[in-house]
């Protein structure tokens, strides 16, 4: 839904200032309506609350526009007493008056300070558990997400939505809402204050907004063209040393250290240059908004000077009129900012929307079913299938596969060999004909129960931070640690992992730069001998492990992979010679099937593709 | 900080100029009250109707005075502090330029990366904070409490009584409050963590029906971040009022005391107003300068990071005085040369002793991780071995300079690497003075003219950061034409054919062979197809050389070698 009013957004001032993100580049939403009124939806089961988060903030602001001017009848008090010494009437202070009016500001003080204290704490126990909830929903919305999400966004991307949009969110809820309330009484309830001492004194401060929204608008402009060309100037910087620091080895082996430096002092003294006006033109802001408060102060002492010497006005509430003046200042030029912020958090929020609005996989039937006896019957009958609407990767493809067949697929890159064991496990469905399992539609075949059939070995490896037992205890819950070091054996990457400092509880980090791909390669062989599928689907799986080592995996694949059926695509052809059956895809279609004899005597594609990787064996 | 004393040093008289221009704008600050209170206390209370229009006029020149040398001192606290980062940045990044792998290995390119750019920017605006606030906060506290003691000393008092109370807040603050904070910061990362994982093993957990376990792991990070959360703003929603009750309580009290002084004749009211006015000031200051402290491990993080790099020496330098070669032919010897990893067990490479002559082909070949790349690293002086010495034309590599010794060089990496820009400037790489001519040879050779004249723009063609524009054959060919440009004496390749197709492989190697007659060719391959003709062949395993010879020799003699065959060609090849 936030997808469908675009366009409308935009409400707020354009230029940021005020004490928060002075004069930064602001964005701004689609849908600011839909978009709140949605996150209003996550606020819904603590309205209780949040209506004594709003009593409680009035109250606290109530009482708190209210002691100016409680102080102020102690000052016109005491400067009663002082007149009365200077005339000589013999009256001095009255001190039970003080005494009296300094309790009243003591409670006012003291509720203030108590209501404020009950909408923080109440405040951010709701904005945690509403955050909280947010962060679940995505969690649980990218369980549900299909493959074609992953394979189609950039993972940087969701990830800042978690956290930075998340965060943005969080902070807004529990600061802005509220000091913008805060701000709304403020005006309201000082503008009452003011007019009620004197209504000529509020003209001359209201005199000076202008000024300051003036100021603020002007240079706020000119800062975020700084800032938004600095933010610029900052990539391509990042960029540079990013691509430098990545390529070092090249830069290095070319000698091109000083080209690179000139480069990067180009760009940094670039960066100077914007850099310190960016900060001076947005740093004059402050200063600036002081200045026009200092002369509201100053105007404000000589009027009321002037009539309280008329005594027109009482001492204190020209001391009183002070306090609301910067009162009434702050408020104004926060709002402005604030209005900034909520801009950013809609966006914020927006984007969050987004991604709980993308497309689910669709929900397993609700008779679908489990194996209880698996056998490995695989039957694919007029499967076609493209990622893009319009550009088939796979067409009218046919195959029978008996339990306990190994079939090799083989074919040039980009022939659709990965689409097949994308199908196969239902990271995507057909668009047209029927995958079964055991004579099973796969698509009426619980899609969990379905994927553990199945175990798999990529190209690309994935382990995550923990020990090296847990990677490969992943698929097996509960393994013995005599069965993980078995499968490691098989894998034939029992020895490397003995000879890291911690052995098996040797710690993979993410980067784990200190293992090769090749041995992340074995890793993921043994997670998979562990976990002991029914159907074994080899994808690249010892591409970056030499072929002297992958023939003594292979020894350990052949024994893994008798009686079970099993896929292998394979970009080396040495390793499949042995295969039942081999599949020759090209274009997404099956071009030649048969044995490697039989496809070898044929003499079509297949010898082709067999011949130009041996050629001249035997020079 | 204190370490980056020398990159502040040029901006010290700056840094001087601010302080005096910050203190002169305090200065004006806190005269304002004290003037107003004469208007209270001369003009009001007197009924002198010019001197409050005469105050009032000073009052207004005060004020643009105050201004004008706010705004001057943040024109020159920009500017120094935009320098001072950039000198920094500047220096990080040289640093960084002359690490060799090993101190790469040993920071991470990642955290190289954000050390320079990231952590560079957090001390700058430390700085530039630090001169505009730093000094601000105490000179205000300072003076307020110079102007509280001038108005009133006996009723100052009371403020000294409200310091240490202060003190212990801020000092709770900083002790207690930092270090939830940076829990804050630990399990945030943490979040990061779980989720990047299940973004990138999306395949493997649902192939492995984890899905429940890793929202569960999700779940726990969520609510532990949620936690630390909950804590860190609990306690600062608690403190804050305290503090704000503290010093609204202060003003009563001293308005207590002021008007038994007032009612004794020893105070004037306008005086008291004043004195209400710096105690708030003061208070304003001091919560400032917290906030600041606050600030200050993070910015500290960042500079005890920067100053790592800036100590690191790079273990590989050149020597004092250079040597140059006599001859420039091309012969590489290694003489028993054993090289390790810092911190393993296991030398990566030991006893290896071959001669790489010019016009010959020199293969080496060998298992995942048997050290055949490191060969070509250490010729490079990528790491300095061990034992035993590597010669260039009978010259020990280390008594050359390095870039004299690469400038002989033609390295091809395993993973080609490209740089923003053309894909002229990409080749020319290899040769900075190259002529357009030598540029498209160059290309020509490593059968890359064809699919540069396809793109628009030719040789001009546009190269993304990364090369990611290219297919990784393309990106390999270009990689080949950067070493050729520059017709160097000895070629480093690096498995370098592995994404071209067969045709374009054959035609390669045919034009390379021409091209490189005369240098010597030094090759890490993967397949045995590729180095059936080369006149030696060395073959690793575990480090060690266990086979050399030609193709013949090493099937007849190497039992590797005839295994590496075996499993490429299947038992009949042997």
């Amino acid at each position: 839904m936030s997808r469908q009013m675009s366009g409308r957004g935009g409400r707020g001032r354009g230029g940021g200032f005020g004490p928060r993100g002075i004069g930064r580049p602001v964005e701004k939403p689609k849908d600011f309506k839909g978009t709140v009124k949605r996150l209003a939806g996550y606020l819904r089961p603590y309205r209780w609350r949040l209506l004594l988060v709003l009593i409680a903030t009035i109250l606290s602001n109530v009482f708190s526009i209210l002691s100016p001017r409680i102080m102020g009848q102690a000052t016109t008090t005491l400067f009663d007493g002082m007149m009365n010494r200077l005339q000589g009437t013999g009256l001095g202070v009255d001190f039970a008056a003080i005494g009296r009016i300094l309790i009243m500001l003591g409670s006012v003080y003291a509720f203030s300070t108590i209501f404020s204290y009950i909408q923080q704490m109440v405040m951010v126990g709701v904005t945690q558990r509403t955050v909280f909830q947010l962060r679940e929903d995505i969690s649980s919305k990218l369980a549900k997400l299909p493959l074609k999400f992953y394979d189609s966004t950039a993972h940087g991307d969701t990830l800042s939505r978690v956290t930075n949009d998340v965060d943005t969110v969080s902070q807004s809820l529990q600061q802005s809402v509220i000091q913008m309330i805060t701000s709304l009484i403020s005006i309201i309830g000082v503008t009452a204050m003011m007019l009620s001492i004197s209504p000529v004194l509020t003209l001359l401060t209201m005199g000076m907004l202008p000024l300051s929204v003036l100021i603020s608008t002007l240079i706020a402009g000119r800062s975020q063209k700084y800032f938004m060309r600095q933010q610029n100037i900052l990539g391509d910087l990042n960029g540079h040393v990013e691509e430098v620091f990545t390529g070092h080895r090249i830069v290095k082996a070319y000698g091109l250290e000083q080209d690179v430096r000139d480069r990067f002092r180009q760009v940094n003294d670039e960066l100077y240059d914007n850099g310190w006006k960016a900060q001076f033109v947005s740093g004059t802001i402050m200063p600036l908004i002081r200045f026009v408060g200092n002369l509201g102060y100053v105007v404000i002492a000589v009027v009321g000077g002037l009539y309280a010497a008329r005594g027109a006005i009482t001492i204190g509430n020209v001391q009183a009129f002070m306090q609301y003046s910067r009162q009434f200042g702050m408020p104004i030029t926060e709002l402005a900012s604030i209005a900034n912020m909520l801009q950013s958090t809609v966006a914020a929020a927006e984007r969050v929307f987004e991604l709980l609005d993308e497309e689910e996989e669709p929900a397993d039937h609700p008779q679908a079913l489990t194996l209880s006896e698996p056998q490995g019957e695989i039957k694919l009958s007029n499967v076609s299938f493209g990622y893009e609407p319009g550009s088939p990767v796979i067409k009218n493809l046919n195959l029978d596969v008996r339990p306990g067949q190994l079939v090799a697929i083989v074919g040039p890159t980009g022939a659709g060999k990965t689409t097949l064991v994308n199908l196969l496990m239902r990271f995507y469905d057909v668009n047209s004909g029927v995958i079964s399992f055991d004579g099973h539609n796969i698509l009426e075949i619980k899609r969990g129960h379905l994927r553990t059939l199945f175990g798999m070995v990529l190209q690309d490896t994935w382990l995550f931070e923990g020990t090296i037992r847990e990677n490969i205890a992943y698929g097996r819950p509960g393994a013995t640690d005599q069965e993980i070091e078995e499968a490691a054996k098989a894998a034939h990457v029992d020895h490397f992992i003995r000879t890291l400092p911690q052995g098996y509880d040797t710690i993979l980090r993410g980067d784990a730069s200190e293992i090769s791909q090749g041995q992340k390669q074995l890793l993921t062989i043994a997670r998979a001998i562990l976990a002991d599928p029914v159907v074994l689907v080899l994808d690249e799986a010892t591409s970056s492990v030499d072929t002297r080592t992958e023939r003594l995996i292979q020894s350990a694949m052949a024994r893994l992979m008798e009686g079970r059926t099993s896929f292998v695509i394979a970009h080396r052809l040495s390793t499949i010679l042995d295969a039942d059956r081999i599949l020759v895809i090209n274009e997404g279609e099956i071009v030649e099937q048969g044995t490697h004899e039989e496809l070898m005597a044929k003499g079509g594609f297949y010898a082709e593709l067999y011949n130009s990787q041996f050629t001249a064996a035997t020079a | 900080m204190w370490k980056l004393k020398h990159y502040i040093k040029p901006y010290l008289l700056t840094l001087v100029v601010v302080s005096g221009l910050v203190f002169l704008e305090v200065m004006s600050t806190l005269r304002l009250p004290d003037l107003m209170s004469r208007i209270v206390d001369e003009g009001i209370a007197l009924g002198n109707v010019g001197l409050i229009w005469r105050v009032g006029a000073v009052m207004l020149l005060v004020a643009s005075a105050g201004v004008a040398c706010s705004i001057a001192g943040s024109y020159l606290a920009s500017r120094a502090s935009s320098g001072f980062g950039r000198d920094l940045r500047f220096a990080v990044f040289s640093r960084v330029g002359q690490f060799s792998p090993r101190e790469f290995g040993q920071f991470g390119t990642a955290s190289l990366i954000t050390r320079t750019t990231n952590d560079v920017q957090q001390i700058q605006q430390m700085f530039h904070m630090s001169m505009r606030m730093a000094l601000r906060a105490p000179l205000m506290a300072v003076g307020g409490v110079l102007m509280v003691v001038r108005k009133d000393a006996q009723l100052a008092v009371i403020l000294l009584a409200l310091i240490p109370v202060m003190a212990a807040i801020i000092g709770f603050v900083v002790l207690k409050g930092v270090p939830l904070f940076k829990g804050l910061q630990t399990r945030l990362d943490r979040l990061s963590l779980v989720l990047r994982e299940q973004l990138m093993g999306v395949r493997v957990i649902r192939a492995f029906n984890k899905g429940r376990d890793e929202q569960e792991r999700f779940q726990k990070a969520n609510r532990d971040l949620t936690e630390a959360t909950l804590r860190v703003s609990r306690m600062m929603i608690t403190l804050m009022p305290l503090l704000g009750l503290l010093i609204n309580f202060t003003n009563i009290v001293i308005i207590w005391f002021a008007a038994q002084r007032i009612d004794a004749g020893v105070m004037q009211v306008g005086n008291l107003m004043a004195f209400l006015q710096y105690t708030m000031q003061i208070f304003m200051a001091v919560m400032m300068l917290s906030m600041i402290f606050m600030q200050l491990p993070r910015a500290s993080a960042s500079a005890e990071r920067i100053v790592e790099v800036l100590h690191t020496e790079p273990v590989i330098k050149d020597p004092e005085t250079p040597s140059t070669l006599h001859s420039d032919r091309g012969v590489v010897q290694f003489e028993d040369v054993t090289f390790s990893y810092p911190g393993a067990a296991q030398p990566v490479l030991s006893g290896i002793s071959f001669t790489a002559r010019p016009g010959e082909t020199t293969a080496i070949i060998g298992g995942t991780g048997s050290g055949k790349s490191t060969i070509l690293e250490l010729l490079l002086r990528f790491h300095d071995p061990d034992s035993g010495r590597i010669t260039l034309d009978g010259v020990d590599i280390r008594h050359l300079s390095q870039r004299y010794l690469r400038s002989r060089l033609g390295y091809v990496p395993q993973q080609a690497v490209l740089f923003s820009g053309t894909i002229a400037s990409n080749i020319r790489s290899g040769k900075g003075d190259a002529a357009d001519e030598e540029v498209e040879e160059a290309a020509r050779v490593a059968q890359a003219l064809g699919f540069i004249k396809e793109r628009d723009g030719g040789f001009d063609a546009e190269v993304a950061q990364g090369g990611t524009n290219l297919s990784g054959g393309q990106k390999q060919r270009l990689s080949i034409a950067r070493a050729l440009v520059r017709k160097p004496k000895v070629y480093l390749l690096d498995d370098t054919f592995s994404a071209l197709d067969y045709k374009t492989d054959a035609n390669l190697r045919r034009e390379l062979a021409q091209a490189a007659q005369d240098a010597a060719v030094i090759v890490v391959a993967q397949r045995v197809s590729t180095i059936l003709h080369a006149e030696q062949i060395l073959v690793l395993d575990a480090g060690r050389i266990v086979g050399q010879g030609t193709h013949g020799e090493l099937l007849r003699s190497c039992r590797v070698y005839q295994e590496i065959v075996a499993s490429q060609f299947g038992e009949e090849a042997v």
